[in-house]
């Protein structure tokens, strides 16, 4: 079907004092996605309340009014439009004690929008934030250095604030290529979507353009193709008498029409014979589709098996080594059993030892017995059946799961295999 | 044939997420509203297991001020698409003494439903209930999960949701709960709409512009006719209007347009000023209308 736009998705985390609320309200103000009695609602608020300018902040009321409620707060999913692209933001509270949310808003996210206060610098929450963004190999930081206007627009500052922020960024190892830096004023509008007059010392692209750069890059899918049998389409009627065809969704590459397959963890060969999707059927499938696909020969394969290109197989693990970040307030510890989710599949995962826990300022590894709610650290894992999983930094869907308490039966933890 | 096939993020994740709802659960259904988003929602269904016929059946709640267009529509589209469709009806709750039917100004069945929904699930032990929610509606949806898991009584904790992460959902619940799931939480109006119009998908007559007796009520446009309401100096008119959202014909007002195609239609949405839920009568009870009710187990 026709795409007319592209598609990004964003992960913001940062506090009130950051302005990431006033940021995020004139971004959906200078794209119209405001409607117009939601705007009403802000001019009168921001008037009620005294201000001379229009409290953007308000355009994101839901977050507002749980803080305020001292209510539980995790993600907010905010949508906006510009002619060529569909932007998705997961917002967060940047906040330690939101560390799990942040890791979840990342998780389905490409880029992430870190907020440094330009009269403060980085902080240690700017630290954690680009900790997350590298954890979850997110493809590129736009380092916000928001409140310019409060600094006279000053050159030299927002130079100082934008190399301690490459600094870290290269510390938490994320490439200079995948960082951009833009000094903005979300409450003046400054290089939010216009470029700004008050600093025509910054030759780059202002916030929304840079954005919608990043949405129409190409991505290069080096990564080998995978494919999680989610369920067994077998009609069983007349004109599909003997189809038998496997849904999943491609991840990692493409898969064509006549490519040698492997069915994990069986070994069984055969080749791809069709392809498709709904009605219609194609010689080939990027990553992200979701298909049907027809084998050549009659193999036994079912949900949570996994299909891959022969000469690309992953290794079998009976033990995993893998980063987690802890989501439960129910602490993890040696010999704490989990149903480990991997694509379509659980097996039964037993915590075999921590070998440490990043520390709470971000600021390097500590040894770690246990690891309670929203701490990051790394585990090893028995498993009661070996899994083919790739290294996270390799695959990201073929190396990402979760852990679920078989007691609760809460997602208790989320990992990625290292 | 020789086509590489390139994806729509938000169709193939919502493809995935309906095949995790046939594959997690033993017996799923469809909430079936008459409205774009559930019809969408079919069509995604079709699509999802094709050439295999959509595995679970659709459930619609009749409160009974429905539409004669939506009810029309339902029936054919079941028949045309061989889906099974249940129907429970608000009217049989309200026959059993279970609810009581609301007077006034504002009387609605909208909010009687919900029992009839939660009777509806016991009946068939439904373990899980797809819904046509998108996240961008209402800023109580904004928080909510693809898949939400719901006790007995059908209630939302919303202070003790479970994370979701990357696209890995965990459906495993206890005997007695069961999970709404969400498969177009991702999408908005505008998306619902182009892609009605990509896929050249049927909605009923009641989304185009048409001539309607309606009279003017708190800035709104309401139906005029024996099921809603009204007060004797509210005057009938005949305007052209269309429908943006469609449910209950008591908690449903129009919109003045002459948009008659899909183009036009989604040219009004694409430069519209006033939100999608904004003509919907049931949310300006209270600000905090949809959190409460979604509670208490509406959809």
């Amino acid at each position: 079907m026709k795409n007319p736009r592209k598609l990004l998705k964003i992960a913001t985390a940062g506090s009130v004092d950051d302005g990431k609320s006033t940021l995020i309200g004139r971004l959906l103000y200078e794209t119209e996605s405001l409607p117009s009695d939601r705007l009403d609602a802000i001019r009168a608020t921001s008037k009620r309340l005294g201000f001379d300018y229009l409290d953007f902040s308000l355009a994101t009321d839901g977050l507002t009014a749980e803080r305020e409620q001292g209510i539980t707060i995790d993600v907010a999913h905010i949508y906006f439009n510009t002619p060529r692209t569909n932007f998705i933001i997961a917002d967060t509270p940047g906040h330690f004690e939101y560390t799990r949310n942040m890791v979840t808003g990342a998780s389905t996210s490409e880029v992430a929008i870190v907020l440094i206060d330009a009269r403060k610098g980085v902080t240690e929450q700017t630290r954690r934030h680009l900790h997350i963004a590298a954890l979850l190999r997110l493809r590129h930081v736009v380092v916000a250095v928001n409140k310019m206007d409060l600094i006279g627009y000053d050159r030299e500052r927002f130079a100082d604030v934008s190399a301690e922020a490459m600094a870290l960024c290269a510390s938490a190892g994320i490439d200079d290529r995948q960082v951009s830096v833009v000094p903005l004023s979300a409450r003046e509008g400054d290089n939010v979507t216009v470029a700004s007059d008050a600093m025509p010392w910054y030759t780059g692209a202002p916030l929304l353009a840079t954005l919608e750069r990043l949405a129409a890059e190409e991505h290069v899918h080096s990564a080998p193709f995978r494919f999680s049998v989610q369920t067994v389409i077998r009609p069983k009627t007349d004109a599909f008498h003997d189809f038998r065809g496997f849904a999943g969704m491609v991840q990692g590459s493409a898969v064509s029409v006549g490519d040698e397959v492997v069915v994990l963890p069986s070994g069984m060969r055969s080749r791809v014979k069709a392809i498709h999707v709904f009605d219609r059927h194609y010689a080939s499938a990027g990553p992200g589709s979701s298909v049907v696909l027809e084998l050549e020969d009659e193999v036994n394969l079912s949900r949570g098996e996994l299909l891959v290109r022969a000469g690309e197989e992953p290794e079998a693990h009976a033990v995993l080594e893998a980063r987690v970040c802890h989501m439960n307030r129910k602490a993890l510890s040696v010999g704490s059993r989990f149903l480990l989710q991997q694509g379509s599949q659980r097996v039964l995962a037993r915590v075999d030892a921590v070998l440490d826990r990043v520390a709470d300022d971000f600021s390097g590894s500590v040894e770690a017995t246990a690891l309670e709610l929203n701490a990051i650290g790394r585990v090893r894992l028995k498993l009661a059946k070996p899994l083919y999983t790739d290294r996270y930094d390799d695959h990201k869907a073929n190396g990402a799961f979760i852990l679920i308490d078989e007691q609760t039966n809460d997602t208790a933890t989320v990992g990625v295999v290292v | 044939m020789n086509e590489r096939y390139t994806p729509n993020p938000k169709e193939a994740e919502a493809i995935h997420i309906l095949r995790e709802v046939a594959a997690q659960f033993e017996r799923p259904v469809l909430l079936f509203s008459g409205g774009k988003d559930s019809i969408t929602l079919v069509h995604l269904a079709r699509k999802a297991f094709y050439p295999a016929r959509v595995p679970f059946p659709l459930l619609h709640i009749d409160t009974g001020h429905n539409f004669p267009e939506t009810i029309a529509f339902r029936d054919a589209l079941a028949e045309k698409y061989r889906l099974d469709l249940i129907v429970r009806k608000v009217q049989d709750s309200i026959d059993a003494g279970k609810v009581t039917e609301e007077k006034g100004r504002y009387a609605s069945r909208n909010y009687l439903q919900t029992t009839t929904l939660l009777d509806a699930i016991e009946e068939f032990k439904f373990d899980a209930c797809i819904g046509g929610a998108r996240r961008d509606e209402e800023k109580a949806r904004a928080k909510e999960r693809v898949f939400s898991v719901r006790d007995a009584f059908g209630q939302w904790d919303e202070k003790n949701q479970r994370p979701e992460l990357f696209n890995l959902l965990n459906g495993r619940i206890e005997p007695g709960q069961n999970v709404r799931a969400f498969p177009i939480s991702n999408w908005t109006e505008l998306d619902v709409w182009e892609y009605i119009r990509s896929e050249s998908i049927d909605i009923p007559s009641l989304y185009f512009a048409h001539q309607r007796e309606v009279f003017f009520r708190d800035g709104l446009v309401w139906t005029a006719n024996e099921h809603v309401y009204r007060e004797p100096d509210e005057a009938v008119e005949t305007h052209w209007v269309r429908f943006r959202t469609v449910g209950d014909m008591t908690c449903t007002a129009a919109v003045l347009s002459e948009a008659t195609d899909l183009d036009a239609v989604i040219g009004e949405i694409a430069s519209s000023t006033l939100s999608e839920r904004g003509a919907r009568i049931d949310d300006k009870r209270s600000d905090a209308a949809m959190e409460n009710r979604k509670k208490v187990g509406y959809f």
